[in-house]
């Protein structure tokens, strides 16, 4: 058995620490893993509790991040609680693997520090790596802030969990700007952390022996589009409901509310910028300034990427004239991915918006409030003229020539 | 520790599988089932299985059926040993927490890969596996080929066979390099068991296979497979091509205790020459043109070379 490990009502964390104390607490069966900046310290902390006595799980340092999500794929098959961690080179290596975790309905649970991907190289947040996992079957939850990183692992293990579910889930966070930044985050005792969760309940576990299971067959034509198909409709219809009863259920265990989409000040808003990580936090601010200024603006954070919210999106851009879409990843020749995901959803809004895109913050440069009171002062003549007042697609903060396209 | 299986005559060993089953799509005549069925008959343990990618995985787990009755999986062509390992780390994390359904069986964890699966693409991951020492055995289905693609190189093909990627014609006799000694690279990695198959010698299979079940730590067997649709012969000549392999020395039969102690044993009371064995498959025609006569000297040289080294290794017991 664990020792229990004595928490203050409020500790300073940053996001990695957060991430490996909800790990704890949820008592991970096995972790593989392997290192890489920015999310390196959450399996050190893992090792640390176990080298401590704080949990009794397995801890594999495997030799690389495939390798990683392999022994994990082949510990969730296993029948228990499987969790590891990784970002940007290491989170590409895995995405063979992440496709197979998902198609084998294995609730296993990821941290990715968001992280640029190489080349250049550069060891700083965006959501480049995002791109490579977000169609690979697996439910991705972002987080803001250190408190977030933490509270949301506990949703990602009960959502993946259930039996009506058994997906495998990420809970992202920024390099650096969250994995690094200690902040007050708001715990809970060991007791009702792991309760939230509960035991794990193993399903089709490889370690029934009496009940041998095959995990991992091969399907052609004649079944193949049923697995995806079954796995595609459980992603769209099933998730959501689990999603809203785990965020309601946290909210009356803590008081702390989450949504699959986060909005703020957009009921009358004209303008608003949708946007992801720790520029929701940032937008809010400047939302809160303009908004003394008599500007009517808001800002939409994503919550849930996969499945995509389209529906709760539709609905919080309802009466929205004008819609920034902020994204922190390469767009590498075409838009940005929150901009090609948030058109399909405006395109059957039934009303008429004028989209832009903003690509900004690449490699870890920072996102600052002069910058998203430019935006929203473009955003605002969008709403004033109905159409584009300016090109489609901006690079923010790039030294020089202004670079802009369409 | 459970009770080794006692095996009276092959008949009987033969017949007592009932977790492979022979409804499988693998090619009549294909070494890659006698050789699971050794090794899955050889003990009364429970089982945790994996295999990677190639001809025995996509032929004997197409949904909806398995031809498994032990508990399979299946991730990717480089990870097999690392899905078991997972398994198996699980395992332990489990009995610590006393949440094992059925505690007091001790299952035995097995990952079956072909060449390209463990000699390439998967070395990486066993290498790993290997180093930290998980409770496993690791068996490679060496057809010297990537079979399920239809026939490439690998790095096991050896010097002369024609492959799809390294063909003989006009001006090539096929492939140019030697078959990597995984043997020797899987004893330097101090794994406490290595040894090397053949599935016509299946006493001397079943007794290696019997010892790395109980043995603790990593167990790595390399196992001769004969493929008649890339080695070219006829289905049911398998065993006959096995037995030319062992006699001709071409795949001695050994092994090596805690990345040291080499023991042959198999001595062939009658060697026979490399060139009977070569000659008896398709992939190996085009060597017996007086232009190739090179290669059939320097097969020869080459098997005779390191059977005088496994010989010298035996005696000196280093
Ligand atoms: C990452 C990856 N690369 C390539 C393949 C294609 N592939 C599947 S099986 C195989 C060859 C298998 O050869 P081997 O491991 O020797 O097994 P055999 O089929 O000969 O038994 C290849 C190249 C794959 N499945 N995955
Ligand atoms: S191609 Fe060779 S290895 Fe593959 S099933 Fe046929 S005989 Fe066996």
């Amino acid at each position: 058995m664990a020792d229990k490990m004595e928490l203050r009502d409020v500790e300073v964390w940053d996001g990695n620490m957060a991430a490996s104390q909800a790990l704890r607490q949820v008592q991970i069966d096995v972790v593989a893993a392997y290192p890489i900046t920015p999310s390196t310290p959450i399996v050190e902390n893992y090792g640390n509790y176990l080298a401590n006595g704080y949990i009794d799980g397995e801890f594999v340092m495997v030799e690389s991040e495939h390798a990683a999500m392999s022994g994990c794929i082949g510990a969730a098959a296993a029948g228990g609680r499987v969790a590891t961690a990784t970002s940007s080179q290491g989170f590409a290596l895995m995405v063979e693997t992440l496709y197979q975790a998902s198609g084998m309905r294995l609730p296993i649970i990821l941290n990715v520090v968001n992280r640029a991907l190489a080349a250049p190289l550069n060891v700083n947040g965006d959501h480049s790596d995002m791109y490579l996992g977000r169609d690979s079957g697996w439910i991705q939850f972002d987080a803001y802030n250190p408190q977030h990183a933490y509270d949301l692992n506990f949703i990602a293990f009960r959502v993946a969990e259930d039996h009506e579910i058994r997906l495998p889930a990420m809970v992202h966070q920024d390099g650096f700007l969250t994995s690094h930044t200690a902040q007050g985050v708001k715990t809970m005792d060991d007791d009702t952390a792991y309760n939230f969760v509960g035991e794990f309940k193993p399903m089709n576990d490889m370690l029934d022996l009496d009940h041998p299971v095959t995990h991992g067959v091969q399907t052609e034509e004649d079944w193949h589009f049923e697995h995806k198909a079954r796995q595609h409709n459980d992603l769209m219809t099933k998730v959501f409901p689990k999603i809203e009863a785990a965020f309601d259920a946290f909210e009356k265990m803590t008081g702390r509310r989450y949504n699959i989409v986060e909005t703020y000040k957009t009921e009358d808003a004209d303008a608003v910028v949708v946007c992801m990580g720790t520029s929701v936090e940032t937008a809010y601010e400047v939302a809160d300034e303009l908004r003394a200024d008599g500007k009517k603006v808001g800002v939409i954070g994503i919550r849930v990427v996969r499945p995509w919210p389209h529906a709760q999106i539709a609905e919080a851009l309802k009466g929205i004239k004008a819609i920034g879409a902020l994204d922190r990843s390469s767009p590498n020749g075409t838009f940005g991915m929150l901009y090609n995901e948030l058109a399909g959803t405006v395109v059957n809004s039934g009303e008429v918006k004028v989209l832009t895109n903003y690509v900004y913050g690449l490699g870890g440069r920072d996102l600052t409030k002069v910058h998203l009171r430019e935006i929203y002062a473009e955003l605002l003549a969008n709403a004033e003229a109905g159409k584009p007042t300016t090109p489609l697609q901006q690079l923010i903060g790039v030294r020089g020539p202004k670079i802009s396209f369409h | 520790m459970s009770e080794m299986k006692k095996i009276k005559n092959l008949k009987e060993f033969s017949t007592s599988a009932d977790r492979f089953e022979g409804a499988n799509l693998l090619c009549p005549g294909c070494a890659h089932s006698i050789i699971v069925r050794e090794v899955l008959n050889a003990t009364n343990d429970d089982l945790i299985l994996a295999a990677s990618t190639g001809c025995l995985e996509v032929c004997t787990a197409v949904y909806p059926y398995t031809s498994w009755d032990a508990s399979w999986i299946h991730i990717g062509f480089e990870n097999g040993s690392t899905a078991v390992a997972g398994a198996e780390a699980m395992y332990k994390a489990l009995k610590r927490k006393g949440r094992l359904k059925q505690p007091d069986r001790e299952p035995k964890f097995v990952a079956f890969g072909g060449d390209g699966a463990s000699y390439d693409i998967g070395f990486q991951w066993i290498s790993g596996c290997f180093e930290r020492g998980h409770n496993m055995m690791y068996v490679v289905l060496d057809n010297e080929v990537y079979a399920n693609t239809g026939g490439q190189r690998s790095s096991s093909t050896p010097i002369g066979a024609s492959t799809t990627t390294a063909p003989a014609g006009r001006v090539s006799y096929g492939e140019k390099m030697h078959k990597k000694n995984m043997m020797q690279i899987m004893a330097a990695h101090g794994s406490p068991y290595v040894a090397q198959v053949a599935p016509n010698k299946w006493k001397d299979m079943v007794k290696k296979i019997q010892t790395g079940f109980a043995t603790e730590g990593p167990v790595f067997i390399n196992a001769m497979s004969a493929c008649t649709t890339e080695w070219k012969f006829l289905p049911e000549d398998t065993i006959a091509i096995s037995d030319l392999a062992t006699d001709s020395l071409v795949f001695p039969l050994y092994e090596i205790i805690d990345g040291t102690k080499l023991n042959i044993t198999y001595r062939p009371k009658n060697v026979i020459p490399v060139k009977d064995y070569l000659g008896a498959q398709g992939r190996f025609k085009h060597l017996f043109k007086p232009e190739n006569k090179h290669v059939l000297d320097e097969w020869q040289a080459r098997v005779d070379r390191d059977w005088e080294y496994l010989q010298r290794r035996e005696e000196a017991s280093v």
